[in-house]
C-alpha cells in the first residue's frame, strides 16, 4: 500500500497504480477519454490533468497527467486547483472544436462520456466559429454504424480493437487534425469483438446498428441483470426494453467472467426475443384444419394435460434450471430426459466428473486471463466460445508483462510496454480438425482429425508423466510436437488446459484432463477448463437425467404425452428419430418460445418466456449459478416454462422463490440458487428497485392512445425489481444493478462508481455462485486410454463439424443482424483430398452420413487437416447428425 | 499486381528487418518511386508481400504526406506553405503558378504534367520561398524565375 495526499488529506491506495485509477477507485471525478481500466493508458488526450507538488513546502506545483504518473507512496496533488481546472477546459474546447453539435440526434446522447467529461470539465460555451473537418463515413457491416465526424481522436478503438482483441481490420488512418479510425475500404468488421467499440468510444463515432433499427434515447429503456444465453461461458449483459420490444444488449460488468466485454453473438444475437416467428398464444391443432391456431389457455392446459405417471419430459440445455426441474417435477424424475443426445450427454456428465475430480483449478473466465501457458484441445474458441478466446488473448500479453515490468515500465503504462513486447505472446498451442482465427498467435499448431487430437494429448501428459497412458505408434513429427508442448507447459507456472466437446471425442476431454493432472503433478497450479454449447448445459447436466436417446427408448412402444421444454429436437438428432419418437406419443406438448420444426410438429404449444421476460437460473462452463432477471412484462399469454409446468401440475409455484426452495429440498446441489439474488420479498429502504432510469419520459403517454389514466404497474412476483422509475437507488448488491448511473455519470463509465476499485470485483462482491468445486489437492489420477491412430474406411470419409460465431447457435441466428453474417452450407475438404475425390471449389456434392443426406456446394480449404470432410455446425441444410460420423461424398454429374 | 522487380527490391528491404513489417515504408517508397503513387492494389500486395492487413499498411500510407494516395502527374510540384515561405512572398508565386498551369493546389493539368501540393516546411527557410519538383529542390523563387524552371519538367 501507498499513501498518497489529496489536498493534503492521506489516502491509502494499492501498489503499482497510476494517480487516474487510484483517484476514480477512490471516489474523485477525475476527467478522462483514452484511459480505460481495460486497456490502461497512453496520455493521449491530456484530460486528467491534475496538480502534482514535490513536498508540503511546495506551494507553485506543476501539472501532470494523473494516467501517466505513478501513485508512489508520498504523492501530493490537487485535483480541483483553478490552474488545473482551466488546463481542463482548455483541453477540452480544443478536443470539442472539430466534435459536431448533434447530440440531439446522436444515439449516444444521453449516456455519452464525452458530454459527461464536457460537463465535468466546465467548458460550457463554445467559441469557436469556424468550418470544422468533416469526413466520409464507412459501411462496417451489419453491427456498427460509423459516424466520424464525432471523433475526439483518443484512440481508444483501435487500441481495443488491434491491441485487446488482435483484430487487424480497424486502424488510424492519416495524420495531424485529420486522423481517421476506420478500415482501409468499406467492409464488414471481421473481429468478433467488434461491437465492444460501441462501449469502448466515449462518443457516437462507433454505435449499435441494430438498436439505430428501432432506436429509443437511453433514458427511455427500461433494464434489468441478465445473462447471454448464446454460448456456455455465462457473460453478464444488459438487456433493454421499450414498447414491449427489445432494444439493445449492453456488456454487464462481472469481474470473474466477461468483465467489459461482450462478443457479437451476444450483443447481437436478441432479436429472436422480438422475432416473427415467436409464439404468443397458446395454439392447439385445430380438428378440421390440422392447422395450431390460438386457443384459451384453460382450453391449452386442457389440452396439454396428461394422467399421473403417463408424460416423458424432454429438458433442454438452453432452458433455465428452475424450467428444467419444474417439468422435472411435472413428469416424475425417472421420466425426465435431459434433451441432449447420447454422445453430447456422455461428454458432458464426463466433463464434469473431471472437473470436480480436480486436482487442476477450475478457472473463471477472469483467471483464464492470468494462465501464463496455454493448451488448446479440440475447440475453436473464437467461434465455441469468444470470451474465452479474448481471455486467452489476454493471457498471452499478461505471460509476458514481467519482461517490462524488468525493464522498469508500469504494467499500466500501455504504449511503451507494447513497444518493448512488440509481438511477443505467452506459450499458446492449439490441436483443432481445421485452422481457427488464434492459429497466428500460437506457438504451435496442429489440424488433426479428433483422434489424432486425442493422442496428441495423452502424449503431452505421458511426456509431462510416465505414469499417464501413451498413445501406441505415434509418428515421429507428433511426438516432438508434443514433448515440445509438454516443454513449454512445464516452464510455466500457471498453465491453462483449455477443451470441449465440439469434437464429439470423449479421448479428448479425457486428454486433456490428464494434461491438467500431470502439470499439478509436477507441482504446478495448473488449470483446466471446458468449454460448453449452451447457455445450461452444465445445470442441466447436474440434474442427472437420462439423454434423448434414453427417452426415445423410453417411449418406444407408445407414450401418453411428451412434453417438450425450449428444445428444438431436429437440430439434435436425425429427422428419422425425431419423426418416429413424435409419432409414438399420442400427444406431443411443446413449451418454447420460438414455432421451431419441433413445436411445429407439436399437439399444442404453449407460449415461453425469454430470457427477457422471465426469471431464471443459468450454470456456466465453469460452474458458475447466476440468476438473469425478468427486463420487460411479458405479452400476451406468454409466462416461463416453470409457471407453464407449475400449472400443468397443479400446483403452480407462487413465484421463483417458492421454487427455488423445493429445488433446494428436492436436489440439495441447487441450495445455493436461493442466494443468486435477493428474493423477491426484500426491500431497500423499503423500497422496490427501479428497473427505468430516473429520466425514463412518457410514462403517463405512452398508453394514452388506449387510456386517459395512468395504467397500473405490472406486477413482478419474482424479483425485488419493479417495472417502474421509482423505488431505492441506492447501493445494492451486484446482481440486482441494473445500470451504471451514478451523478455526472451518464455512460457506461458510471461502472466505476460500482466496482471496489476500478476494473476490480464489484461493491459487495461479483455475481453468480459456483456449483462445482475440484477437489484440489486431490491425487492426480490418470483416466481413459488413448484412441488408435485415426483409421481410414475406403471411400468413407471422416465428417467433422465446424463451429461458426454467428450461424451455428440455434438463438442468434433468428437474429437479423447475425444472420446476415452466417455462412451459407458448404463441405469442405483439403486440397490432397479434393484432388483425390476429383472434387473443386463449387462442385456440388451429395453429401450421406448417418441416416441423412445433403447436397453441398463444395470448398477447398488448405488448413482442413488430411482424410476429414467439414460442414458448418448448426448451420440450416445441414442435417442434424452425430458429427465426427463417417459419411459418403458423391459428385453430382453434369445436368 | 506488383512488379518482380519491385517485389525483389521489397524483399531485400525486409530481410534488414527483424519483423517483415519494419520494411512497410521502404515498401510504399518502391512503389511510389516505380509507379508515381501508391494504388489501393498495391497496398494489399504490400500488405500480403510483408504479412500485414491492409490496413496497417494503408495506416502507415496515409500518414506520410510523402506518400501519395492518388493518382498525380508526371511531375509532383511540392510547393512550400509555412510561414517563412508565406512571408517572403509565396502567394504571388502560388498565384502565378496557378494561372500558369491552369490549376489549384491538390490538382493535376489536362495534359497529366503537373500536379501541384501544399507541402508544410521544405527545411531551406533561410532561402524562402522554396518548392520542390520531384526530387529537385528549387530556392529563393519568385515569379519569373518560375517559367524557366518549368520548361525543364516535360
Amino acid at each position: 500500500m501507498a499513501t498518497i495526499y489529496i489536498d493534503n488529506a492521506p489516502y491509502e491506495v494499492k501498489d503499482g497504480q497510476n494517480l487516474l485509477q487510484a483517484c476514480l477507485s477512490l471516489g474523485f471525478n477525475v476527467p478522462y477519454f483514452c484511459w480505460h481500466p481495460a486497456l490502461q493508458s497512453v496520455g493521449a488526450c491530456r484530460q486528467c490533468a491534475v496538480k502534482q507538488y514535490r513536498d508540503e513546502k511546495d506551494t507553485a506545483g506543476k501539472i501532470v497527467m494523473a494516467c501517466m504518473t505513478p501513485a508512489t507512496d508520498g504523492t501530493r496533488i490537487t485535483i480541483d486547483d483553478a490552474e488545473s481546472r482551466a488546463f481542463r477546459a482548455q483541453v477540452i474546447e480544443w478536443l470539442m472544436t472539430n466534435h459536431p453539435h448533434d447530440c440531439p440526434v446522436c444515439d449516444e446522447g444521453g449516456e455519452c462520456h464525452l458530454q459527461d467529461m464536457t460537463i465535468m470539465s466546465g467548458h460550457t460555451y463554445r467559441e469557436y466559429r469556424f468550418t470544422k473537418r468533416t469526413y466520409n463515413n464507412q459501411n462496417l457491416g451489419p453491427f456498427i454504424n460509423h459516424e466520424m465526424n464525432r471523433c475526439i481522436q483518443c484512440y481508444r478503438c483501435v487500441r481495443f480493437y488491434r491491441d485487446y482483441a488482435n483484430g487487424g481490420d480497424l486502424a488510424p488512418f492519416a495524420s495531424h487534425n485529420h486522423v481517421f479510425f476506420g478500415r482501409h475500404e468499406d467492409g464488414v468488421l471481421e473481429s468478433e469483438f467488434s461491437g465492444n467499440l460501441v462501449e469502448v468510444c466515449p462518443t457516437g463515432v462507433f454505435t449499435d446498428k441494430s438498436f439505430k433499427q428501432h432506436f429509443t434515447r437511453p433514458w427511455d429503456l427500461q433494464s434489468a441483470p441478465s445473462v447471454c444465453v448464446h454460448c456456455g461461458l455465462g457473460c453478464n449483459v444488459t438487456p433493454s426494453e421499450r414498447y414491449g420490444a427489445l432494444r439493445r444488449i449492453r456488456n454487464r460488468y462481472n469481474g470473474e467472467v466477461n468483465g467489459y466485454f461482450l462478443c457479437d453473438r451476444g450483443r447481437y444475437g436478441y432479436e429472436f426475443v422480438n422475432g416473427a416467428g415467436r409464439v404468443r398464444q397458446p395454439l392447439a391443432r385445430c380438428k378440421d384444419t390440422g392447422e395450431l391456431a390460438p386457443v384459451p389457455k384453460d382450453e391449452a392446459l386442457a389440452l396439454a394435460r396428461a394422467p399421473q405417471g403417463a408424460a416423458i419430459g424432454i429438458g433442454s440445455p438452453r432452458a433455465s434450471l428452475e424450467s428444467n426441474f419444474a417439468l422435472r417435477q411435472l413428469v416424475g424424475a425417472d421420466r425426465f430426459f435431459m434433451g441432449v443426445p447420447k454422445r453430447g450427454h456422455q461428454l458432458l456428465s464426463s466433463m464434469i466428473s473431471l472437473l470436480r475430480g480436480g486436482p487442476a483449478r477450475v478457472p473463471s473466465l477472469r483467471e483464464v486471463g492470468e494462465a501464463d501457458a496455454v493448451f488448446v484441445l479440440g475447440e475453436d474458441l473464437t467461434n465455441t466460445a469468444p470470451l474465452m478466446a479474448l481471455q486467452v488473448y489476454q493471457a498471452q500479453y499478461r505471460a509476458v508483462l514481467p519482461e517490462a515490468e524488468k525493464a522498469g515500465i508500469p504494467a499500466w503504462n500501455d504504449a511503451p510496454v507494447r513497444e518493448l513486447l512488440q509481438d511477443k505472446r505467452g506459450f499458446l498451442a492449439l490441436a483443432t480438425p481445421a485452422e481457427t482465427k488464434m492459429d497466428v498467435f500460437a506457438a504451435t499448431k496442429c489440424h488433426a482429425a479428433p483422434d489424432e487430437i486425442a493422442r496428441l494429448g495423452f502424449a503431452v501428459a505421458h511426456a509431462l508423466n510416465a505414469a499417464a497412458p501413451a498413445p501406441e505408434g505415434l509418428a515421429a513429427d507428433v511426438a516432438a510436437l508434443a514433448a515440445g508442448i509438454a516443454e513449454a507447459l512445464r516452464a510455466a507456472k500457471r498453465p491453462l488446459i483449455i477443451s470441449g466437446p465440439s469434437c464429439g471425442s470423449e479421448a479428448i476431454v479425457l486428454a486433456a484432463a490428464n494434461v491438467a493432472s500431470a502439470l499439478c503433478a509436477a507441482g504446478l497450479d495448473a488449470a483446466l477448463s471446458f468449454v460448453v454449447p449452451e447457455c445450461n448445459s452444465i445445470g442441466l447436466a447436474l440434474m442427472d437425467a437420462g439423454s434423448l436417446d434414453d427417452a426415445m427408448q423410453a417411449a418406444e412402444g407408445g407414450v401418453d404425452t411428451l412434453i417438450i421444454l425450449e428444445n428444438d429436437l431436429y437440430r439434435r438428432a436425425d429427422r428419422a428419430s425425431v419423426d418416429r419418437l413424435l409419432g409414438a406419443a399420442k400427444n406431443v406438448v411443446v413449451l418454447d418460445h420460438t414455432l421451431h420444426a419441433t413445436a411445429q410438429k407439436a399437439a399444442v404449444v404453449l407460449p415461453a418466456a425469454t430470457f427477457a421476460e422471465g426469471d431464471g437460473s443459468l450454470v456456466n462452463n465453469e460452474g458458475r449459478a447466476q440468476r438473469f432477471i425478468q427486463v420487460m412484462p411479458p405479452q400476451e399469454a406468454i409466462q416461463e416454462s416453470w409457471r407453464w409446468c407449475g400449472e400443468l401440475l397443479g400446483k403452480p409455484w407462487k413465484n421463483l422463490d417458492v421454487l427455488l426452495a423445493q429445488l433446494g429440498a428436492v436436489l440439495p446441489g441447487f441450495a445455493e440458487l436461493a442466494k443468486l439474488a435477493p428474493p423477491a420479498d426484500a426491500r431497500f429502504g423499503g423500497q422496490r428497485l427501479p428497473r427505468q432510469p430516473h429520466r425514463y419520459s412518457g410514462r403517463t403517454a405512452m398508453q394514452a392512445h388506449l387510456s386517459v389514466h395512468e395504467p397500473q404497474i405490472p406486477n413482478d412476483p419474482d424479483s425485488a425489481f419493479t417495472f417502474s422509475m421509482e423505488g431505492f437507488r441506492g447501493a445494492v448488491p451486484a446482481a440486482v444493478v441494473p445500470s451504471y448511473y451514478a451523478p455526472g455519470w451518464n455512460s457506461v463509465q458510471g461502472l466505476n462508481k460500482f466496482q471496489e476499485e476500478v476494473g476490480g470485483p464489484m461493491r459487495g462482491g461479483d455475481p453468480g455462485v459456483r456449483l462445482i468445486a475440484a477437489a484440489q489437492g486431490a491425487r492426480a489420477e490418470f483416466r481413459g486410454a488413448p484412441p488408435a491412430a485415426q483409421a481410414t474406411r475406403g471411400a468413407e470419409r471422416l465428417i467433422v463439424s465446424l463451429p461458426h460465431v454467428f450461424g451455428s447457435e440455434e438463438l442468434s441466428a433468428l437474429s437479423g443482424p447475425v444472420a446476415e453474417r452466417a455462412p451459407q452450407p458448404y463441405l469442405a475438404v483439403n486440397e490432397a483430398d479434393a484432388a483425390a475425390m476429383a472434387l473443386s471449389q463449387g462442385d456440388v456434392v451429395e453429401l450421406s452420413v448417418g441416416n441423412a443426406q445433403a447436397v453441398l456446394p463444395v470448398e477447398v480449404r488448405a488448413s482442413l487437416a488430411p482424410g476429414l470432410v467439414g460442414v458448418p455446425a448448426g448451420i440450416a441444410g445441414i442435417p442434424a447428425v452425430q458429427l465426427p460420423g463417417w459419411g459418403t461424398i458423391t459428385k453430382r454429374t453434369e445436368g | 499486381m506488383l512488379s518482380d522487380k519491385i517485389k525483389h527490391e521489397i524483399e531485400h528491404e525486409a530481410a534488414m528487418f527483424e519483423r517483415r513489417s519494419g520494411a512497410c515504408i521502404d515498401a510504399l517508397r518502391i512503389v511510389q518511386r516505380e509507379r508515381g503513387w501508391v494504388d489501393d492494389q498495391s497496398v494489399k500486395d504490400v500488405a500480403a508481400l510483408l504479412e500485414m492487413t491492409p490496413d496497417e499498411v494503408d495506416s502507415v500510407a496515409t500518414f506520410y504526406n510523402l506518400i501519395l494516395r492518388r493518382p498525380v502527374g508526371r511531375h509532383v510540384i511540392r510547393i512550400c506553405t509555412s510561414v517563412s515561405c508565406w512571408l517572403m512572398g509565396l502567394e504571388p508565386m502560388l498565384a502565378h503558378l496557378e494561372k500558369t498551369l491552369g490549376i489549384g493546389l491538390g490538382q493535376t493539368t489536362a495534359d497529366g504534367r503537373f500536379t501541384l501540393i501544399p507541402n508544410q516546411c521544405l527545411g531551406t527557410c533561410d532561402h524562402a520561398p522554396a518548392f520542390m519538383i520531384d526530387d529537385d529542390l528549387h530556392r529563393d523563387l519568385d515569379p519569373e524565375k518560375l517559367d524557366a524552371i518549368l520548361a525543364n519538367y516535360k
